[in-house]
């Protein structure tokens, strides 16, 4: 039991994390029907970016812990926010009008871009957070011992998916963003700046996939440069197994892809571990393609 | 310039297997490397080029037909190149099996599928599945391949090999761009209802591709296997995909000559700056960006076919 409830709190761990980065699929292809394959190497870009912050300003020292982690996970979100700006602008923008297999080629090769830069950068080694900044202290629920990290994370991740989940339901902001995820053009004869709503999902999504990268880091204490690549396609297989395009399902279907891969590895096999998210994902599609809280949508002709 | 293309590319088609006579050894190794990956890219191209299939998982199959060689030639002393016909069935069969239940998702959702499917292949050969891939390690003491009682050694001798191989593949492939088979294809490709409502079983012909693209993936695994006499997973990750993908594109669609020329850019180009190795994925992501904005359709894009006015009326009357 104890082991059991060790695994499910891992697993809720690694869950939100998944639904961080999943939101940003998610909302990116609810308005622009597009997989934007570099959204993993922003979430790498998170990571870091959170370690040279960490080391380079060392706010834990000056500010203490608390209020030093949360400006640095400011930081880091809005400077991957204006990475994922860009990354619209220079990638995306131009490709608006043409064939979703030329925007899928050029997402591909903005992830390469973006993951051989930070190689050239930071070398292709292993990046270490460092020791003595983070707390290895443990809580005490009932006899059951978490990390405070993990606690911490689980916390973090919910409070971030219930902010944008009332940001998107209760403003008019997030109204037009789900506007022009439902119908772009009538979207524009309600007088939605469609263009800004765009460039509005690519800072939110990549903002809240940066705060993934640096809670990744501070979980695990380790980060590399390729990594963004599996995260990201188990945060996509995520937003598929909740439907995508759904916000809501993006957060259920990365915690529920966090539980079942803790689980999984844990009473399977860990070698396996990284082929059970796509296993899950090849049966999500051959099973329900809509995803549990997709609707299913006629498909036009 | 397009009146000098049939020139230029009988030139270089008349240069090439003279080309071993006048490189070195390292030289002819490139050209061998640029063999086989124009053979895997035009494997890909069928289905992704020629059907508009985004399968990048193509290391999946390319893997299932080295392994079925490497595990047949080392356990059953199987000649390797006897192999060939089997490995091919193998990856075929095994991209039948596996394309079955997902053939008819939309675009990029297959392209997520593949991407999974050739992980899951990849993960399944790291932790030696069934006992007999080796593990990480992979398999090695794969023997030479003899042809008439001539063993293939050196890499001027694999040059033919693979090379013949290749124009053999070029050969077949042309003529089932003309076939009606390769004609349902891009009518496929073009417009799936369309194709559909004209009476074409778009199921059968998408598998059919996938079939028989990942059956020419695996015989070239076979070639793999037989020039490197070892094989390991990590021949056959991800980034292989990428990067068949990448020259597919790159080189236009479903044109045969653009995907050799793209073969000979991304394969070889690198090897001219080798001092650059570390910046060479930088450079293919940027490439990938730009010319998807600058020239979509490749760099030689595949026209479209013609028929002269008689023959038509020929084979309407028939």
């Amino acid at each position: 039991m104890e082991e059991f409830l060790q695994q499910l709190t891992n697993g809720l761990a690694v869950g939100g994390i998944y639904a961080l980065i999943a939101l940003g699929y998610t909302m990116v292809y609810g308005v622009l029907k597009l997989i934007n394959f570099a959204h993993g190497d922003l979430f790498t870009y998170g990571a870091y970016l959170g370690l040279t912050l960490l080391t380079s300003l060392a706010l834990t020292d000056r500010v203490g812990f608390a209020v030093g982690v949360l400006v640095l996970v400011l930081m880091v979100m809005g400077l991957v926010a204006v990475l994922g700006a860009i990354l619209e602008r220079a990638a995306y923008r131009p490709l608006r009008e043409s064939p979703r297999l030329s925007a899928v080629v050029s997402a591909l090769g903005a992830s390469i871009f973006l993951q051989n830069t930070l190689m050239l950068v930071y070398g292709a080694q292993i990046q270490v957070y460092p020791d003595g900044i983070l707390p290895t202290a443990t809580l005490d629920f009932f006899g059951l011992y978490l990390p405070l990290m993990r606690v911490l994370i689980v916390l973090a991740s919910v409070a971030m998916m219930v902010a944008l989940y009332l940001f998107i339901q209760k403003t008019r902001i997030g109204t037009a963003i789900r506007a022009a995820a439902i119908d772009q053009g009538a979207a524009r004869l309600m007088g939605i700046d469609v263009n800004r709503v765009i460039l509005l999902v690519f800072l939110l999504g990549p903002a809240l996939g940066g705060a993934a990268g640096l809670m990744v880091g501070l979980y695990y204490g380790q980060v590399n440069f390729t990594m963004g690549w599996v995260y990201g396609m188990k945060a996509f297989t995520a937003a598929i197994l909740g439907g995508i395009g759904n916000i809501p399902g993006a957060m259920v279907g990365g915690l529920l892809l966090g539980v079942i891969e803790a689980l999984g590895a844990a009473y399977i096999s860990i070698a396996w571990k990284d082929a059970i998210a796509f296993c899950v994902l090849i049966l999500i599609l051959i099973v329900r393609p809509t995803g549990l809280l997709g609707e299913r949508v006629a498909d036009k002709i | 310039m397009n009146r000098f293309k049939p020139f230029l590319i009988a030139l270089v088609a008349g240069l090439l297997p003279f080309a071993p006579l006048f490189l070195n050894t390292y030289q002819v190794d490139v050209l061998n490397s640029i063999g086989l990956y124009a053979l895997l890219a035009l494997s890909l191209n069928l289905i992704l080029g020629e059907a508009g299939l985004f399968n990048m998982g193509h290391a999946a199959f390319y893997a299932m037909g080295a392994y079925t060689a490497a595990i047949l030639n080392t356990r059953y002393q199987i000649p390797i190149l006897w192999t060939l016909p089997l490995s091919g069935l193998v990856a075929g069969l095994f991209a039948l099996a596996v394309a079955r239940p997902v053939v008819h998702l939309r675009g990029d959702y297959l392209l997520i599928v593949t991407i999974g499917v050739g992980e899951i292949v990849r993960i399944a050969l790291v932790n030696d599945v069934f006992g007999i891939t080796g593990g990480a390690n992979g398999i090695f003491g794969i023997s030479r391949p003899k042809l008439f009682g001539f063993v293939i050694r050196r890499p001027e001798e694999f040059f033919y090999l693979i090379w013949g191989f290749v124009a053999l593949t070029i050969f077949l492939f042309l003529r089932l761009k003309q076939s009606r088979f390769g004609r349902a294809l891009n009518y496929l490709r073009e417009d799936e209802v369309a194709a559909e409502g004209s009476g074409i079983n778009t199921d059968y012909y998408k598998l059919a591709a996938f079939g028989l693209g990942a059956a020419w993936a695996g015989m070239a695994g076979t070639l793999f296997a037989a020039k490197m006499t070892i094989i390991s997973p990590e021949s056959f990750s991800f980034w292989e995909s990428v990067v068949l993908f990448m020259i597919v594109i790159l080189g236009g669609a479903g044109s045969i000559p653009g995907v050799l020329l793209a073969a000979f850019l991304v394969v070889g180009l690198p090897e001219l700056f080798r001092e650059f190795a570390s910046a060479r994925m930088l450079v293919f992501g940027l490439v990938m960006m730009v010319m998807m904005v600058v020239r979509p359709q490749g760099l030689l894009p595949a026209r479209g076919q013609r028929f002269s006015l008689a023959t038509l009326m020929r084979e309407t009357v028939r």
